[in-house]
């Protein structure tokens, strides 16, 4: 044997241990090869069931919960730098006017805004020389939206970390539009999973000023239609076995609340002084100072714990508390346990609205995985078959590049851990069907150049020669077209486009280096004369 | 063995017979498409819902209708799905239907609500062993503990359990039961499965008439973006193709390719309305891999064009892409023939979810070899004698630049 030829059969040697090990990697015994593989070869939710949710972060309402703060802000600075102002509305998210400025206050107030407010453009408004519009910065609206996609991602990703699901990817969806992939293999009963990712979980601890009213025109009523500065509305339920027990109860509490979600250090399931569940909550060391001053002051009084704007309970303060509370209301022991999950993980940014749910049972996904195997086996032995029969010695060549192929090709997804789907199986079937084009196109050719006459050697030489050209041509259109659906599609799409690209890849190596080289080993080993067997 | 022995048949003299069989096609194709008001776009496209389940005896169709219409589903769909001995349904409910509700899963949740109320006759307290998750099932065991295990560790027992578990689960999940049981007893064939375990379980699951195998829901804004992206990517995937092709031969064999490839993709769409199939997103893919297959096909056959142009002055351009189509014609014959093997393979063995998909392969793998020789070829003609001579008298301008090429 050649020199030369001996080291291409040592690169590929090498490149077949390679795959291997990339596939089954260093098993001890059956069990753990069978385990391996799998570990390796990742299917994707398609083939082994599970749920798969498209959802989208309402990214508008932490953009409105900025310009509501900017408000409450400029109405404090504006009374601490004494400048004065007639009303100031928000026309939308990103827009405020400020109406009844006086004239030798617009230095000030442009002073004011480059300093305090550098996110936002203040500017005239036409018609009205005393009226200024402050607009959100686009930049700045984008990264608070860009952030708010961020927060939620690890929100979601903590609750479901925690909630035990294994091997989640929660991923945004890449249309620029603030969505988000989330894929729970295994789970084929989403509802509990959903209603925990999708909990606002805004906690807030507020002073109770005056209620419970039993519906919110008689808590108006009993203020004069009016409600004090600096005081909301919100409902709640009484607590249960009290008096009229369940029903509607409005309470009157202070805007600004105690102490948040973010101050939260712990939180964990617990129980009642009466055995029932209950969440109890740990704060860091700066809400405990807020909370203990909060609650020395104010014993006796009542405090509402408030979800989501919703006064879950309305405990009396009976004594000073420092860093600890507990959340009662009625819950079950799972209500309570999810709830101390989803206050652990932090609140989300902005709600989230769910646009796509599909759940593929797993007697579904099994059944697949089985019907795909044995239709791909099918098939593959049946090209293999016609192979032989065609080009009798040469079919063994082509059918040996055509298992390297597809062996290249699974490693390389396990070494990219590339996730393999049913579109991904179409690339791989349109990788095999050119790479066995590849290596007919050869064939065909060497075979013509038989006929003209030319001896074995050169008949060879010329037919991987011309075909070369065409194989490369229609690899690289083919390649092209892959590249431009990984850039731009998504999903589905995108899986088909990286089998196909990996696939076209390894078989411009299988069908051209290693198919020639079984030849060239095959003519070193020939008797002179000796007819191609092809 | 060979099949084709230097064959010389005139093919671009027969093109209007085979331009002919295309514009029927075409047309049939097209007036289904317009008969049934657009083409059948499935769940991923046109939104809504779709719950596949498969029951323990022979469906009654009109008792889950009337039971459907009980939780205000008047307009949900119901079909039978696969063999008739798998006793599987699908319920559907429309885009508008799925959309009426602030939750997404409301439908879904009333057609199982409906389903279980025909067929889940659940006892108080008991959980639904043909529904259950590995998971459920595993912490059930953990927290009764039939086989008192917590004596030897409770991180034993859990694993015991939770293998036990899924063991059980992927009995249920493999045919024949594929995702059913009926007695409990049936998983005493399961490894460890005493039969105190098994009366545990009968203790604490039933076991409905019904399993759910898979649930599709897809929102309003989703489907009509999907159809837009993958109409735009397969357009800039054809376009890069043409570049490329622009560059590696000459304008005009890009633009007779993507012509054909294009043909390919609209009478496959053709048919798949004419046989009443749906366009699904794994449908999509199948139509993006016909869009490479036929590519490579024709790629194949204007090579050897190009590779004949170099070495051959006097012959005419139409003998010429005779003579290249008849080269390289046992090749086009053979591949098709073996990737078509391998794609009916696939339709014929490869189950009910990817039937679709495979369909649309066998159906667009006919094309697109066929189209090569159909469309391409006489199409090239066609634009090499508008345009090509013109610019170069009467010389191709393939076969001058080569020519320099090789005399330099």
């Amino acid at each position: 044997m050649e020199t030369k030829l001996r080291g291409r059969v040592v690169v590929i040697l090498a490149v077949i241990v390679l795959c291997v090990l990339g596939i089954v990697g260093f098993p001890r015994d059956l069990q753990k090869l069978k385990e391996n593989v799998r570990n390796r070869i990742r299917l994707g939710l398609d083939l082994r069931g599970g749920t798969h949710l498209i959802l989208q972060v309402q990214v508008e309402e932490a953009v409105n919960i900025t310009s509501d703060l900017v408000l409450e802000r400029l109405r404090d600075e504006f009374r601490a730098k004494n400048i004065p102002y007639a009303d100031i509305q928000k026309t939308d998210s990103t827009h405020l006017i400020l109406k009844g400025i006086l004239q030798e206050k617009s230095e000030d107030l442009r002073g004011l805004v480059d300093e305090q407010f550098p996110d936002w453009q203040l500017s005239r408004v036409a018609g009205d020389p005393a009226a200024r519009e402050l607009a959100l910065k686009p930049s700045a609206a984008a990264a608070i939206r860009a952030q708010a996609v961020q927060q939620a991602t690890n929100t979601i990703r903590n609750r479901i970390d925690q909630l035990g699901v294994t091997e989640p990817t929660i991923a945004e969806y890449g249309r620029g539009e603030y969505e988000l992939v989330v894929q729970l293999p295994g789970v084929d009963d989403p509802s509990r999973v959903k209603d925990i990712m999708q909990s606002t979980a805004l906690l807030e601890l507020k002073l109770v000023r005056d209620g419970p009213y039993a519906s919110r025109e008689s808590a108006l009523a009993g203020h004069g239609g009016v409600l004090p500065p600096d005081t909301q509305l919100l409902p709640g339920k009484r607590e249960p076995g009290g008096e009229a027990a369940g029903s509607e109860a409005w309470y009157l509490l202070n805007r600004i609340a105690t102490v948040t979600g973010r101050d939260l250090s712990g939180a964990a399931p617990s129980k009642d002084i009466n055995g029932r569940p209950a969440v109890s909550f740990t704060l860091t060391r700066d809400g405990a100072a807020r909370f203990s001053r909060v609650t020395g002051e104010n014993v006796g009084k009542q405090l509402a714990i408030v979800l989501d704007n919703r006064v879950v309970s309305a405990p009396v303060i009976q004594s000073q508390i420092s860093d600890r509370g507990e959340i009662t209301g009625s819950f079950t022991p799972q209500q309570a346990a999810d709830l101390a999950l989803i206050l652990r993980s932090g609140a989300l940014p902005a709600s989230i609205k769910y646009l796509e749910e599909r759940t593929v049972g797993p007697s579904l996904g099994a059944d697949s995985i089985r019907h795909g195997v044995v239709a791909s086996i099918v098939g593959l032995l049946a090209v293999m078959a016609f192979m032989l029969m065609y080009y009798r010695g040469a079919g063994i060549n082509a059918n040996l590049a055509l298992v390297l192929n597809l062996l290249m090709l699974l490693a390389a997804l396990a070494y990219f851990g590339a996730v393999l789907t049913l579109p991904g199986i179409a690339g791989v079937i349109l990788t095999v069907g050119m790479g066995v084009d590849s290596n007919v196109l050869i064939f065909e050719r060497i075979r013509e150049e038989l006929r003209l006459g030319k001896t074995v050697g050169s008949a060879v030489a010329a037919g991987f020669d011309r075909a070369f050209a065409t194989i490369i041509d229609t690899h690289v259109t083919t390649v092209v077209s892959a590249l431009i659906l990984f850039t731009f599609g998504t999903g589905a799409i995108r899986g088909f486009a990286v089998t196909l690209t990996i696939g076209l890849v390894v078989n411009l190596f299988t069908s051209v280096f290693v198919s020639r080289t079984i030849f060239d080993y095959v003519l070193s080993k020939r008797e002179k004369g000796e007819a191609l067997s092809i | 063995m060979e099949l084709f022995r230097e064959p010389k048949i005139d093919w671009l003299g027969k093109k209007w017979y085979l331009i002919g069989g295309s514009l029927v096609l075409f047309a049939a194709g097209a007036i289904s498409v317009a008969t049934k008001g657009g083409l059948g776009y499935g769940i991923d496209f046109r939104g809504g819902t779709l719950v596949y389940v498969k029951l323990a005896k022979q469906p009654d169709l009109d008792a889950i209708r009337a039971e459907l219409k009980r939780q205000n589903l008047g307009e949900a769909t119901l079909q039978r799905f696969g063999a008739a001995a798998e006793h599987e349904v699908i319920v559907g409910l429309g885009l508008k239907e799925t959309a009426a509700n602030e939750a997404l899963d409301a439908g879904k949740r009333a057609i199982l609500t409906a389903l279980g109320a025909l067929y889940g006759t659940s006892p108080a307290g008991k959980s639904d062993f043909n529904n259950a998750s590995p998971q459920t099932v595993a912490e059930q065991l953990i927290a009764t503990d039939p086989l008192r295990l917590a004596a030897r560790g409770s991180e034993e027992a859990v694993k015991t359990y939770r293998n036990l578990a899924e063991a059980l689960i992927s009995f249920r999940n493999s045919p024949p039961r594929s995702g059913l049981i009926s007695d409990f007893q049936e998983l005493r064939s399961v490894e460890g499965a005493t039969p105190i375990l098994v009366e545990a379980l009968a203790k604490d699951f039933y076991l409905s008439g019904f399993a759910v195998r898979n649930t599709e829901i897809v929102g309003p804004k989703v489907g009509a973006d999907l159809r837009r992206q993958a109409l735009y990517v397969t357009l800039a995937g054809l376009a890069a193709m043409l570049i490329y092709i622009w560059f590696r031969f000459e304008l005009i064999y890009g633009v007779a390719s993507v012509v054909a490839v294009f043909h390919d993709v609209v009478l496959t769409l053709g048919i798949f309305s004419l046989l009443n199939e749906e366009i699904s997103l794994s449908v999509i893919a199948a139509l993006l891999t016909l869009v490479g297959y036929s590519m490579n096909d024709t790629i194949v056959v204007f090579d050897r064009v190009r590779e004949n142009l170099r070495l051959n002055r006097r012959e005419s351009f139409v003998d010429l892409l005779n003579r290249s189509i008849n080269q390289t014609l046992s090749r086009t014959v053979l591949t098709s023939g073996l990737t078509f093997l391998a794609v009916l393979s696939l339709y014929l063995f490869g189950g009910e979810v990817i039937r679709g998909f495979a369909l649309a392969l066998v159906i667009g793998f006919i094309i697109g070899s066929y189209s090569s020789v159909a469309i391409a070829s006489p199409l090239a003609v066609f634009l090499q004698e508008r345009f090509g001579k013109r610019r170069l008298g009467e010389r191709p301008r393939v076969y001058e630049r080569e020519a320099a090429g090789v005399r330099r």
